[in-house]
């Protein structure tokens, strides 16, 4: 590996390093925990998750058992940007399907699937809450409301 | 030591735009989701441009959410008037109209605020517009008027009275009394009595106890607590304030869903602000009373918003509900009694605390006190967030509230209470809205979500929806919700494939039974709900689907049939090219037609004649 790739994976572990510091001791934070080295790894490798579950000093089956429950995290890495496509109720009626079959077209991927050059990760999710300007989307922390199929090809543009 | 009355009284007038015009744009997660970020941009741009002294502030959301992005255009001494579908192009137009000139653009304004000033004539007045009139804002009384993120603004308006009184005045016994007065029952789903919850967790033994906030908020289609987090969040944090002095607690956790990332992001700043000011954490207002409160992000799993579920979450375990009895009021957050209550059920506690339980018990019905907020969604008019007082119609929310269904079409169900509610069908409409009729017609009050649905939604899909969701959020721990929603998905999907049998029907109703009496936890009890009533009210649905293999909404792609009118079609051509699975034959300029073995249904065809002679039956 390169020098910069070591330089980025010591950033990461000395950020998570920090995390741990600051949840020490902290009743129930395995959650909070996860989902802040998340945020530093993009999802949980197998090795963080054993480094946490020594640290908190808990086997590591518990980690990986809540990992698992909890559908925001990830154990495989996922793309540089999410889609986050609503099926909700009031987004159903509203046209959410062929909203997805118009992004799975546009990317050439499927739910749960990530484009070859890492540039999305398309997910589905069960509500967004902004039901009153469905059918919604939402592409990392940004919400996108009144969508047709028409709209997508320029939004994804930005990204 | 704080004088909040002199604190109060110091801002009296600071609401209202002072000598400056301002302009105020909503900006909640689905005002910025309509593009009220731009609209916020080219209106300081243009303010700029024209070198205008204005201010120009964000706030939460007024509720229109068919009208976002809306902006409030205030001028001294006059009016403040919302306008609606707000583009960054009319931006010019609207300040050069109403700041500049003083006279607000009628045919763009929704609303004005009645406050004591001279109203304009030609704009309806928030208090008996169409959309306002029927309401009864309480919990929703601040959203997108004030600034969310301003204590001063909350103590502006009256927020931490009702604090005050309780610290000083009341003991816990009162309070508690209070609340029981009010008749307020909770606001999470089941309807339980709050002052009678709050005195079991007081009478529990134990010095150290909790409250918790449940803002999960998981059911599709729901929206009002997020809207209360973000648009007054100060309102919740007092209310929880009151309910641990009531209980006896000193600490708190609020557990909000992680798709909420404003919501968490308001009550961080709403918490900290109320804890500089020492009306949060030790001593508050200093009565020697301490009340700690956390915030923790949900990690995306429905049946956290079951309470004992939420517990085990909070406590950093996988979030599985246990059987109750202990319940939390005895044994909740590890192992102490815990008070659980909604996001809106202690929003309506200062309130209850500042008018008197009478006051709030004047409202609603019976056996339902108070107001419900509601969010308005699917195929009508006005999709929106809404609160009225219990025991409105149905009909009056949809029709008067709402303004009817989309593009005219015909009302065919409204859906109410999430995965755990039911479809009500047009009969239905004259219901009045409270716990125990909702109940009895098959559906529930739930969280407030209202999804409306015209004849273009087939009730089988809708099920098959429903249960599709449950199927996937089951946690697992107990068999008749485990196999009992994948038998019933697998039953439903048959259906909707045009591969059902008469003898589903039985089956699925006689599988809809077992899951809903046996099941341990509330999502396996309810999720049955939305077959039973949509095999109750729509049996027709099922039955066309099953003997005429016809979908009459034509929704089930399986079931649809693609023709070609020859008298009508051209033979252009265009269907067949867009034709993916090569059904499309015929010689140019002579019709053409499908044939039925190769088309996959996927309508692309249809879309792409420009003839109108392809029909879907
Ligand atoms: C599967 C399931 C999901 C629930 N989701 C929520 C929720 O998102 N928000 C909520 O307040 N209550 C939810 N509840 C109800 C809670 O278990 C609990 O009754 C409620 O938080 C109590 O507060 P209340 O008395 O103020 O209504 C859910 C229940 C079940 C069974
Ligand atoms: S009813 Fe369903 S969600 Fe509830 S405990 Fe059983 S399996 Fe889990
Ligand atoms: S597109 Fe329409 S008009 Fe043209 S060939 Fe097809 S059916 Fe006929
Ligand atoms: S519906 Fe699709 S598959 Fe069927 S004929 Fe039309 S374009 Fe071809
Ligand atoms: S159902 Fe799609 S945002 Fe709520
Ligand atoms: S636009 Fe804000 S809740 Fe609908």
């Amino acid at each position: 590996m390169d020098a910069s790739g070591n330089n980025d994976m010591n950033i990461k572990a000395k950020a998570l390093a920090d995390v741990l510091e600051r949840y020490g001791g902290t009743k129930g934070a395995l959650i909070p925990i996860l989902q802040e080295a998340q945020e530093i790894y993009g999802y949980l490798p197998r090795e963080i998750m054993q480094e946490i579950a020594k640290k908190l000093k808990i086997p590591f089956s518990q980690v990986y058992g809540v990992a698992t429950f909890y559908t925001q995290f990830h154990l495989k890495p996922r793309g540089q940007n999410i889609i986050r496509i609503c099926q909700g109720t009031a987004c159903h009626v509203r046209g959410g399907a062929r909203l997805l079959e118009a992004i799975s077209k546009a990317l050439g991927i499927g739910k749960n699937e990530t484009t070859a050059d890492g540039r999305f990760t398309l997910e589905t999710v069960a509500c967004l809450g902004s039901c009153g300007l469905a059918p919604v989307m939402m592409i990392n922390e940004e919400t996108y409301g009144r969508l047709t199929p028409e709209k997508i090809p320029a939004i994804l543009e930005k990204y | 030591m704080l004088d909040l009355k002199e604190w109060r009284d110091s801002l009296q007038g600071r609401l209202r735009p002072g000598d400056r015009p301002s302009l105020t744009v909503g900006m909640s997660t689905c005002g910025q989701a309509a593009g009220g970020a731009r609209v916020m941009a080219a209106l300081e741009e243009e303010a700029g441009r024209l070198g205008l002294q204005v201010d120009i502030n964000q706030t939460s959301c007024i509720g229109m959410c068919y009208a976002e992005p809306v902006v409030e255009v205030a001028l001294p001494g006059k009016p403040r008037v919302f306008y609606g579908h707000v583009t960054p192009e009319r931006v010019p137009v609207l300040i050069e109209k109403h700041v500049v000139q003083g006279e607000p653009v009628r045919e763009w304004a929704l609303v004005q605020v009645e406050d004591g000033t001279v109203p304009y004539d030609g704009i309806p007045v928030m208090g008996t517009s169409p959309y306002y009139g029927c309401q009864v804002r309480v919990v929703t009384s601040r959203l997108g008027l004030t600034d969310p993120e301003s204590l001063d603004a909350y103590v502006a308006t009256g927020g931490y009275e009702a604090l005050e009184k309780v610290l000083r005045r009341m003991t816990p016994e009162e309070v508690i009394e209070e609340i029981k007065a009010s008749g307020l029952r909770g606001r999470g789903g089941a309807g339980f009595p709050t002052g009678l919850k709050w005195s079991f967790t007081r009478q529990a033994p134990g010095d150290k106890k909790y409250v918790v906030c449940n803002a999960d908020e998981g059911d599709p289609g729901a929206f009002m607590d997020r809207s209360v987090l973000e648009g007054d969040p100060f309102t919740v944090i007092e209310g929880m304030t009151i309910a641990a002095y009531a209980v006896g607690a000193d600490e708190g956790y609020i557990y909000c869903r992680a798709e909420y990332p404003l919501a968490i992001k308001r009550l961080k700043t709403a918490i900290a602000a109320a804890e500089e000011k020492g009306l949060l954490g030790r001593d508050i207002l200093g009565t020697g009373f301490n009340f700690e409160l956390h915030i923790k992000a949900g990690a995306g799993a429905f049946v956290c918003g079951e309470e004992t579920a939420l517990l085990a979450s909070i406590e950093g375990r996988r979030g599985m509900p246990r059987v109750r009895p202990p319940f939390p009021a005895q044994q909740g957050l590890w192992g102490k009694p815990t008070n659980i209550n909604n996001v809106e059920t202690y929003a309506n506690v200062p309130f209850i605390i500042k008018n008197g339980g009478r006051w709030f018990a004047a409202m609603g019905t019976e056996k339902s006190k108070g107001t419900k907020v509601f969010c308005l969604t699917g195929k009508i008019k006005n999709t929106g967030l809404i609160e009225v007082p219990m025991g409105i119609t149905l009909r009056e929310i949809i029709f008067d509230i709402a303004g009817g269904i989309q593009d005219d079409k015909q009302f065919k169900a409204v859906q109410i209470g999430g995965p755990s509610g039911g479809c009500l069908p047009e009969d239905k409409l004259d219901l009045p809205v409270d716990y125990d009729s909702l109940t009895a017609a098959g559906a529930i009050m739930g969280s407030g979500g209202m999804v409306v649905m015209d004849e273009n939604t087939c009730m089988v899909d809708v099920a098959r929806f429903f249960l599709n969701f449950t199927q996937a959020e089951s946690c697992g721990k107990c068999t008749p919700c485990r196999e009992g929603t994948k038998r019933m998905l697998e039953i439903l999907t048959r259906i909707c494939e045009g591969e059902g049998r008469m003898e589903d029907l039985d089956t699925l109703e006689a599988l809809a039974r077992v899951v809903k009496n046996t099941a341990l936890c509330g999502l396996g009890q309810t999720c049955p709900n939305p077959v039973l009533s949509t095999l109750h009210y729509f049996r027709h649905e099922y039955e066309a689907h099953i003997k005429d293999k016809r979908c009459p909404a034509h929704v089930c792609q399986a079931l649809l049939v693609y023709t070609i009118d020859a008298e009508k079609c051209t033979g252009c051509g265009a269907c067949a090219r867009a034709c993916p699975s090569g059904a499309i034959s015929g010689e140019k300029k002579q019709p053409h037609r499908i044939d039925p073995a190769l088309c996959i249904k996927c309508g692309s065809c249809m879309e792409k004649c420009k003839f109108g002679a392809i029909s879907r039956l």
